[in-house]
């Protein structure tokens, strides 16, 4: 077993320890998108733990699965930090750590307005290996993830990423558009992508007793994403699309669970990908590291 | 390899200040939270709610269920800061305290779907409509603080 799967199990220890030990988790309100985002940021103090997995087909080569580990804190009621942890498994080849993101996204307007911008910078330090496909970019097609494991890690891969996130909330709906552009720091053009999702609770009302199968509970929706090429040639040629219905399950417990099928919508997409998630949120986090540290009781 | 020592370190580094916490409060041994001293400020936002939105009428007055589920969102959302029974504490303040108990439904709600991002609470526009409404329900019938959890008198 490789160290990355070790990690991931032991990532995956700590989680189901966190639900037993960790006392009144709250109930996470969870989007159920996996690519698209909208512009609620995590709670100011919360913990957000999160495990997701994309498993691919791929024509012409071996099928692949891709996990990720996310830790999502919020740092203010404005500001929201992530750390992420990519890795992949090919199968017939090998399983691999693929690199470390970092992810922060700013509340612009300081009231709900009918569209929230949300401004957001990543840095992403990975190995041309990575295949987790948070996001389309660029002229990303499937035929690049032909090239086995041991040759695709020799590319080294600083890249930042800027998004502007327009998100709307009507009658129990969100809406939500995601414009992107990524730079390698090597000598690469500017890659532009999209992502646009909608959902919905399946109920808006909440129930008047604690209850894990209440409409409620469930948010469904699509979501649509793809790369819309580069400062040399912009444009939908050599690109992949995919469309994704989505659908999460919000616990009482305060776990998160979500999965998305993905069809590839032209030759150069996967035909298939499959997404599941799990996340659990822990309240109060950052008094607790205060506690530790001598902070104020 | 080091990145995945490091990301251990991480995991462990959580669970320390995680779990830690958590047992030693299921042994009794965490302190009980302070009283949260009053401060007529923390209310100032809500005096800015627009004309239009103080007027909106709570369209679930009349449900009977509201005030329950509404209980059950503040339970889950809101009490982590404001306390299990609203009083307040050091990270927000009290819902009973006569600012809040006398604003109007549509005042509450305004305030809930726009947040008072500077001072941490957080956008609510996240729970759909009909919940803000069921949690301004509760609110309004925690009605006034009983005397001994009452905020300190006015300076």
């Amino acid at each position: 077993m490789s160290s990355f799967c070790r990690l991931v199990l032991v990532c995956l220890f700590f989680l189901f320890a966190l639900s037993v030990f960790t006392p009144a988790p709250a109930v996470a309100q969870e989007n159920p998108y996996f690519v698209a985002y909208d512009h609620y940021l995590e709670e100011p103090g919360n913990l957000e733990i999160e495990y997701f997995s994309t498993f691919g087909t791929q024509r012409g080569g071996n099928d692949f699965h891709a996990f990720w580990a996310e830790f999502e804190y919020g740092a203010t009621a404005w500001w929201t930090t992530e750390f992420y942890l990519d890795g992949q498994t090919t199968f017939n080849e090998s399983t691999i750590f693929t690199g470390f993101r970092w992810e922060n996204r700013f509340r612009v307007l300081k009231r709900e307005h009918f569209i929230n911008p949300i401004f957001y910078f990543e840095y992403e330090n990975k190995d041309g290996a990575d295949k987790i496909l948070k996001e389309g970019e660029g002229h990303d097609v499937e035929s690049d993830f032909l090239v086995s494991n041991a040759e695709a890690r020799r590319d080294h891969i600083h890249e930042i990423e800027l998004k502007l996130i327009l998100s709307s909330t009507f009658k129990g709906w969100n809406f939500t558009e995601n414009t992107l552009a990524a730079k390698d720091l090597s000598n690469s053009p500017w890659e532009f992508g999209y992502a646009l999702g909608a959902s919905r609770p399946l109920a808006l009302k909440a129930a008047a007793k604690r209850c894990t199968f209440c409409r409620q509970n469930f948010i469904g929706g699509v979501e649509m994403y793809g790369g819309l090429g580069d400062r040399h040639s912009f444009g939908l040629h050599d690109t992949s699309h995919y469309l994704a219905p989505v659908l999460g399950w919000n616990l009482p417990s305060g776990w998160t669970l979500r999965i998305s099928p993905n069809f590839g919508l032209n030759d150069n997409s996967h035909r298939f990908l499959m997404r599941w998630g799990v996340s659990r949120e822990i309240t109060g986090f950052g008094s607790m590291v205060s506690r530790l540290f001598g902070g104020r009781k | 390899m080091r990145a995945v020592a490091a990301a251990l370190a991480i995991c462990a580094f959580f669970i320390a200040v995680t779990v830690v916490p958590g047992q030693s409060s299921d042994s009794g041994k965490r302190p009980a939270p302070a009283v949260p001293k009053y401060d007529p400020g923390s209310y100032a936002e809500l005096q800015k709610a627009p004309e239009k939105a103080r007027n909106r009428p709570n369209p679930l007055q009349s449900d009977p269920d509201a005030v329950a589920a509404g209980g059950i969102l503040f339970e889950q959302h809101c009490a982590e800061c404001h306390g299990k029974f609203a009083a307040g504490s050091r990270k927000a303040p009290s819902l009973l305290a006569p600012e809040v108990q006398s604003a109007t439904p549509g005042t509450l709600f305004w305030l809930l779907t726009n947040g008072v991002v500077r001072k941490k609470m957080p956008v609510w526009s996240k729970l759909p409509e009909p919940q803000r409404w069921q949690l301004v329900r509760y609110i309004k019938s925690l009605g006034s603080a009983p005397a001994a959890e009452s905020p300190a008198p006015k300076p």
